[in-house]
């Protein structure tokens, strides 16, 4: 594995609500739901669990768990399309600040096939998808 | 064999299909006359690119009475968008719903 085979994505956010109840929205099933996708999750340390969308599965492990500041899962999906499969750990973490809490997502994967799926690509087509994706976001 | 990926670059290659899935993204659904009537070739000739795009998952096809209705598929896109970019935006839309449910949490 190579630095250009790991895809890493961190979303960061002031919210202005304490830690605890943000702890509370990221860790009970039916608010996780609210917020992120149908589940059966539970706070245990190696607690396997799915969360599903409309389009599929993401298959879930708890790896670590820090009550009030840190949450560890696994996110894979797996696919007949290596184009679609992915390996990936996110992890929440919660600080405290004046107006309420930084909530830091990290997500990590790892998928061999992204670059395969480029290959054949012309130069052109990364931004021509970038713009009908942004028209596609309009639409939402 | 050709794979998923591959039949999509294909179908999204040609100009001409692009700008039909760009117009069903922006219209939403439009018959084959429709679209026909933008497009600037035969009818056959739309027809058989919605063909293509539809054999890529890019568009549905909806049969009510005489008229074919297409429709654009814009998930079928996903392998093809940048993977941090795609899942950036999806955990700022999940934030968002977060944020609306600590609001409802209040009340």
């Amino acid at each position: 594995m190579t630095d250009t085979d790991v895809r890493r994505v961190t979303v960061e956010r002031e919210i202005p609500h304490p830690p605890e109840k943000i702890w509370r929205a990221l860790t009970t099933q039916h608010l996780v739901e609210e917020w992120l996708m149908k589940n059966d999750f539970a706070l245990d340390l190696g607690h396997r669990f799915q969360l599903s969308g409309d389009w599929g599965h993401v298959d879930c492990e708890i790896l670590d768990v820090d009550p009030g500041r840190s949450l560890s899962y696994s996110w894979n999906h797996a696919h007949d399309d290596p184009a679609y499969r992915l390996d990936s750990t996110i992890t929440f973490a919660l600080e405290p600040t004046a107006a309420g809490t930084l909530l830091r997502m990290e997500q990590v994967g790892f998928r061999p096939d992204q670059k395969q799926a480029f290959g054949g690509a012309q130069s052109g087509w990364k931004i021509h998808l970038e713009n009908l994706e942004k028209v596609v976001a309009t639409l939402d | 064999m050709e794979s998923p990926t591959d039949i999509l670059f294909k179908a999204l290659a040609d100009p001409t299909r692009r700008a039909l899935f760009e117009r069903l993204c922006l219209d939403g659904e439009a018959t084959v006359g429709a679209l026909t009537a933008g497009a600037g070739i035969s009818q056959p000739a739309v027809s058989k690119h919605l063909g293509v795009l539809k054999q890529a998952g890019l568009v549905r096809d909806r049969h009510e009475g005489r008229q074919t209705h297409y429709r654009a598929q814009q998930r079928a896109l996903a392998p093809l968008v940048d993977w941090t970019g795609r899942m950036n935006r999806f955990w700022e839309a999940r934030f968002d719903d977060l944020e609306d449910l600590l609001k409802r949490m209040d009340q």
